[in-house]
């Protein structure tokens, strides 16, 4: 495992006087691919915004490599470009084909040269098997594509750590796995990433690390065979149950 | 109808109608800066700003250009600001357009959800950069049916700017009906004249609402 | 302080005079309002009608009316009708035609929008039940779109207030053309009357306007 990436401290977060996270504490390694889970409400894409700087916190710290991260502050834009965030409804430009969707940020962010960004643009989307979909437009894509289209669109940037925030939860299910696959391909490639999922059997294979968290806090933490087989808290053990049971129904 | 006399006066309407497009399109270029600099002030919360814009809105959109020409240019003049004729009626037209405008594109912005804004803030763009790039280009889309809208909306206004002794179309018309009392034809031609101004921008409207309406990005 | 003409407002009768041409404003909209709703009616169910030719009659009423800027259509009525029919309407007269004329098209455009936007099954149940199609739009269709269009007709009203101000071109004496009166009065006496008199010409107007837009946007809000 590399060196420490992502440092977060004692991270307060409350919306209204409702405390959503109460001091967290985590540290990501360069190369390591945590998996967060959690009941719902617990306050585990609100860890991922605040990672991202898109919310202001009310106490303690997030640094990526010693650098703060603060909602607000002025180097946020740069820190960002280390940071790609794949989000639970795609949000690519609707108004921008795949390519300049993928290029925008390259282009006017980093001032890569046009020729170069796309040439690694369509190689992304040649290996998400999606290089015949660079011209069209996100509506003429289903779900699925257009999710490994953001997908893309966040590694175009080189960024040093990714943040997936329940990217499967608005897919239909039969497009659920090509999506997975791409991220599969991803932490093969030795990828620092962060995801939020409710998929357990993906969480099972792709992690390294698993951390449960609920109201506000993080309750276990640990290696993904012992998680998922023996969890060490009844809290934990009770949502697994509440999953599994309802994974039987689905 | 005199068809001598029509054909006789006709530059005099081509050149009123000349004037009449200038002002008309000097004062809509007005409207549509003014109004993108309202609806970004209102859209981004400005402090105390955003409050003189919106008592701008209400009073531009509560009164007639007429009284608002009046004032400009009868009324401002005796507390030292004097314009002629012709920019009274650009800013005129502009300042009544700019509230029409800014609603148009304060609520094409609307539209637009704010994970749009955040999604592309994740990518490390800078918020004017997520403005220019990102928000704008769909809300004016979004806008274009109102906007149109608007446009011919300030065209027709242009009307009242004989009252300014601009020689409009319709000051020639009235010039003409005065003088020879060739009342039919000079209706005539400033009926034909506006359509002639106004027929085209309307269709251009209808073609784009129907267009954004049942297409969308990416046809 | 520079003298900004405001006190020629408070020199005889003349914030009254003022006040009674905004009256007359008043008057011309609110009775072009008044006849507009009933043939707004009328023109929005002929405007469905499946006959092609009533269709495009109203068709081509509509879009005229609509291009046509309002100050045009009243020139044709007032100075075309001394040509049309040998005798002079009064400028108040053409006024009222041409408000009601243009508030007809408008009116009927929002009607027709109405209806159409009400589903088909609500027409065929009433059938039915054997309604005529005469009661049917009276029980069901009329009521039905009156809702939506009392916001639209109370912002249609302030259009209006605002568009009188433009029956001063075709000699009506309204508050704009009182307030030109009373310039024109004072000149010698108060040479800065212009600012003063047209700023308060601007805040009548406002006055009359502005309640009636916040009525429609609640009405909009509550019932849209």
């Amino acid at each position: 495992m590399g060196e420490e990436l992502l440092k977060i401290e004692g991270l307060v977060k409350s919306y209204d006087g409702h405390t959503v996270l109460d001091g967290i504490d985590l540290t990501v390694h360069s190369g390591e691919v945590l998996v967060i889970i959690g009941p719902s409400g617990c306050g585990k894409s609100t860890l991922l915004r605040c990672i991202n700087g898109l919310e202001p916190i009310h106490g303690g710290k997030i640094t990526l490599s010693g650098e703060e991260i603060r909602n607000g502050s002025k180097n946020l834009p740069t820190l960002r470009q280390k940071i790609g965030m794949v989000f639970q409804s795609y949000e690519l430009f609707p108004h921008l084909t795949v390519l300049d969707n993928i290029t925008l940020a390259p282009l006017k962010v980093q001032k890569r040269t046009k020729a170069e960004a796309e040439e690694e643009a369509l190689k992304l989307l040649e290996r998400v098997g999606l290089k015949d979909k660079a011209k069209q437009y996100p509506r003429q894509l289903s779900g699925g594509q257009k999710q490994r289209v953001a997908i893309v669109r966040a590694l175009c940037m080189h960024p040093e750590v990714m943040l997936f925030d329940e990217v499967t939860a608005a897919l239909d299910p039969e497009m659920v796995r090509e999506v997975l696959d791409v991220m599969l391909d991803l932490a093969k490639q030795g990828r620092t990433m962060i995801i939020v999922t409710h998929e357990m059997q993906f969480a099972e294979a792709v992690a390294d690390r698993v951390i449960f968290i609920d109201k506000g806090n993080i309750i276990e933490e640990g290696k993904p065979k012992e998680f998922f087989n023996s969890p060490k808290t009844e809290r934990a053990a009770q949502f697994l149950n509440i999953f599994e049971f309802e994974s039987v129904k689905d | 109808m005199n068809t001598e006399f029509i054909f006789k006066y006709l530059p005099l309407y081509e050149k009123a109608a000349v004037l009449t497009l200038r002002i008309g399109v000097e004062g809509i270029i007005i409207a549509i800066l003014l109004g993108i600099i309202c609806a970004l002030i209102q859209y981004g919360k400005v402090p105390i700003i955003r409050r003189i814009v919106s008592v701008y809105i209400e009073l531009s959109r509560n009164t007639p250009l007429l009284v608002q020409l009046f004032f400009i240019y009868y009324g401002l003049p005796k507390i030292g600001i004097s314009t002629n004729a012709e920019v009274c009626g650009a800013i005129g037209l502009g300042f009544l357009g700019g509230s029409y405008m800014a609603e148009a594109i304060r609520s094409g912005l609307e539209t637009i959800e704010p994970i749009q804004a955040e999604s592309a803030l994740s990518l490390g763009l800078k918020p004017a950069q997520v403005m220019r790039y990102v928000i704008l280009p769909q809300a004016v889309s979004v806008s274009m049916p109102a906007f149109m809208a608007n446009i011919i909306f300030l065209l027709k206004e242009t009307s009242v700017f004989s009252a300014i002794s601009l020689m409009d179309l319709m000051f020639t018309a009235k010039d003409l009906i005065g003088l020879y009392y060739k009342t039919t034809e000079s209706l005539f031609m400033l009926v034909v004249f506006y359509l002639i101004i106004l027929l085209p921008v309307s269709l251009l409207g209808r073609f784009i609402e129907r267009r954004l309406r049942y297409a969308g990005f990416g046809t | 302080m520079p003298d900004l003409g405001l006190d020629v407002l408070f020199k005889g009768k003349n914030m009254m005079r003022l006040l009674g041409g905004l009256g007359t404003a008043l008057k011309i909209s609110l009775t072009a309002v008044l006849l507009s709703i009933p043939l707004g009616i009328l023109l929005g169910i002929l405007m469905v009608r499946k006959e092609l030719v009533i269709r495009a009659i109203t068709r081509l009423y509509l879009e005229f009316i609509r291009i046509m800027p309002q100050l045009v259509l009243l020139f044709i009525v007032f100075f075309g009708s001394a040509r049309a029919f040998g005798s002079d309407i009064s400028g108040e007269l053409s006024s009222v035609i041409v408000f009601t004329l243009w508030g007809t098209a408008e009116m009927g455009d929002l009607v027709r929008g109405a209806i159409i936007s009400i589903p088909k099954h609500q027409y065929e149940s009433s059938e039915a039940l054997g309604l005529t199609s005469a009661q049917t739009y009276f029980y069901i269709i009329i009521p039905q779109t009156v809702r939506r269009l009392i916001p639209l007709s109370v912002n249609l009203i302030t259009r209006m207030i605002k568009t009188t101000s433009l029956v001063l071109m075709i000699g009506v004496v309204e508050v704009t053309k009182v307030a030109q009166q009373i310039i024109e009065a004072n000149r010698m006496t108060s040479p800065n009357a212009a600012f003063g008199v047209f700023l308060t010409v601007f805040l009548l107007y406002f006055i009359a306007c502005w309640p009636l837009s916040l009525l429609a946007r609640y009405l909009e809000r509550k019932w849209g």
